[in-house]
């Protein structure tokens, strides 16, 4: 009896096993590579649309803006993720940048900090170690503490390539989420971070930068400046097979607005 | 009579396969990382790699110099033992030889329960107290600092320390102290000058373990260190071994995370020196 019981499940396994791979060899593919700071936008909006999709794989490889718009050259991938605007030789070599969403990141301060707004260059002068002390920005004496991001983070990516600070951050601490920089800088009254935009709450201080407060709003408008584009790039001489054309679509579409937005950007429709 | 035999012999194979599998797993893991770790460093350069001074992995021109990150490792560890151990002894003594039963009895449920809290409740308590607790009482700009991984560790290793140190001390035969009070010695004396020299191998013991505790947390430091590759110094940020794997791992990519994989091959090299150091002290003190 036991015997039996066991050739049948071997069996049944077996059987899953070849059906699996029948269905994964009808499956269509669409690749995206590019970018870590799209993780979130990307992974929601591939799981949204596989849900949707059945027959449908979202891959995603998360190698950096760089190294997606390289593989798009090259044609190793569908769709390129860039979290920053094609540069002009790269649109002149025959690649498309379509903005998805925008990416804006908050300043933040503890909520006992007097000062509530920077210029972009006090900001990369602080980072940079120029200016060191609250008073030389209008706040109270107290050594500013720089609480930063890790190495190979989205947004301390962003953060720098924004404000012409990368690699020159004199970080006084250096955290991996969001989550611990809001914290840290609600628990050090001369503390200043960054975080995305979408995660920021009211235990710390949200600055205005060049006297524009960061939302929605002014982020679409370009008017704050502590932003930057997700960009989906394509080959313009070589259209996207029929599968990636109708996820590129999908992720432009206004269905997929709310859940660009629930992954904490700003989307463009 | 031969089925029970047969039986036992399956037995037999099963319990060999468990702990095959235990063996599998160390051999699995120092292979892997041994075949990971090894690329980047041949890469960078073994010297490059261990007495560089400056880490900056993505940085345009990245360099990948570790020695921040192993003398962090190596102070941090050596300051917990220094604040730890002797507090976690000193318990331990009083715990064996001189408390009150009902003491002994709650002190030992406290002690487990602190074995019990996980790291990142270290990390947490620690972040929220203990590192703005420093920039109050130090005065300086952030508490997040090499003596706030110290302290949370000094913490974590007490009850190993404790255990294994009681232990030994408890094991230490009646006689010796009878002997020793029966010449007219102090309770005191007869503690520290024959029941503890006789329970050296145990206390030593109790160290090792402490370091390698001490050496392989990463959670609860990363909470409280902050996190920079500094050269260690005692208020400023600093970044441990451990914290460098962990911290980066998530987005790294190419020559990053091979490099974070020769890290890691670093502490492992570390951890096996201290599990050698406790061997030879366990083989020492059966010969004795």
């Amino acid at each position: 009896m036991k015997k039996i019981l066991a050739i049948a499940l071997v069996a049944l396994c077996a059987a899953g096993f070849v059906f699996a791979s029948g269905a994964s060899e009808t499956a269509q593919i669409v690749s995206t590579d590019g970018s870590t700071s799209m993780e979130s936008v990307i992974g929601s909006l591939a799981e949204a649309y596989m849900n949707e999709n059945p027959n449908v794989t979202v891959t995603y490889n998360p190698t950096g803006s760089g190294s997606g718009i390289a593989a798009v050259q090259e044609g190793r991938c569908d769709i390129g993720l860039s979290s920053r605007a094609l540069h002009d030789d790269e649109v002149a070599s025959g690649l498309t940048g379509t903005t998805l969403a925008l990416d804006g990141i908050a300043i933040i301060v503890n909520n006992e900090n007097p000062v509530s707004d920077l210029t972009l260059e006090q900001i990369a002068a602080m980072y940079t170690g120029e200016i060191t002390n609250w008073s030389e920005v209008g706040g109270n004496d107290g050594q500013i503490v720089l609480i930063g991001r890790e190495a190979g983070s989205g947004t301390r990516d962003g953060f720098e390539s924004i404000t012409g600070t990368e690699d020159l951050c004199q970080y006084r601490q250096e955290l991996t989420s969001t989550g611990d920089v809001i914290t840290t800088v609600s628990t050090n009254p001369n503390a200043i971070g960054y975080a995305s935009l979408s995660a920021v709450s009211d235990s710390v201080k949200t600055l205005t930068v060049n006297g524009v407060a960061p939302s929605e709003e002014t982020v679409l408008s370009g008017e704050y400046l502590v932003q930057r584009p997700f960009v989906m790039v394509t080959s313009s001489s070589e259209a996207l097979s029929e599968t990636a054309q109708a996820f590129f679509d999908y992720a432009l579409s206004s269905e997929a607005a709310p859940i660009i937005a629930g992954a904490g950007a700003v989307p463009l429709n | 009579m031969n089925i029970k035999k047969a039986k036992e012999d399956v037995i037999h194979f099963i319990f060999l396969i468990l702990g095959l599998i235990a063996v599998g797993s160390v051999l699995v893991i120092t292979v892997y990382l041994v075949i990971s770790g090894l690329p980047a460093i041949r890469q960078i350069g073994l010297a490059e790699f261990l007495f560089g001074t400056r880490w900056a992995s993505t940085a345009a021109e990245p360099e990948y110099g570790i020695l921040p990150f192993i003398l962090t490792s190596i102070y941090g560890t050596a300051g917990a033992i220094i604040v730890g151990v002797p507090i976690g002894f000193f318990a331990a003594v009083y715990l064996a030889k001189m408390a009150p039963r009902k003491v002994c009895q709650v002190m030992e449920l406290c002690i487990g329960v602190l074995a019990g809290i996980p790291s990142v409740v270290y990390g947490l308590v620690g972040m929220l107290i203990l590192v703005p607790g420093i920039m109050n009482i130090f005065d300086v700009p952030d508490g997040a600092s090499l003596l706030a991984a110290i302290v949370v560790l000094a913490v974590m290793i007490l009850p190993s320390v404790i255990n294994v140190s009681l232990t030994s001390l408890q094991a230490v035969p009646r006689e010796y102290e009878e002997a020793s009070l029966a010449l007219g010695a102090t309770s005191t004396e007869t503690y520290f000058k024959v029941t503890v020299p006789a329970a050296k191998s145990g206390i030593f013991t109790a160290i090792v373990l402490g370091i390698g505790r001490a050496i392989g947390e990463a959670m609860a430091v990363m909470m409280v260190a902050g996190n920079v590759a500094n050269m260690p110094s005692l208020f400023q940020s600093v970044r441990f071994l451990t914290t460098a794997v962990a911290s980066e791992m998530s987005y790294s990519s190419g020559l990053q995370r091979q490099a974070l994989f020769s890290i890691a091959l670093v502490l492992f090299f570390f951890i096996m020196l201290i599990n050698a150091t406790l061997l030879v002290i366990k083989k020492r003190s059966q010969t004795v």
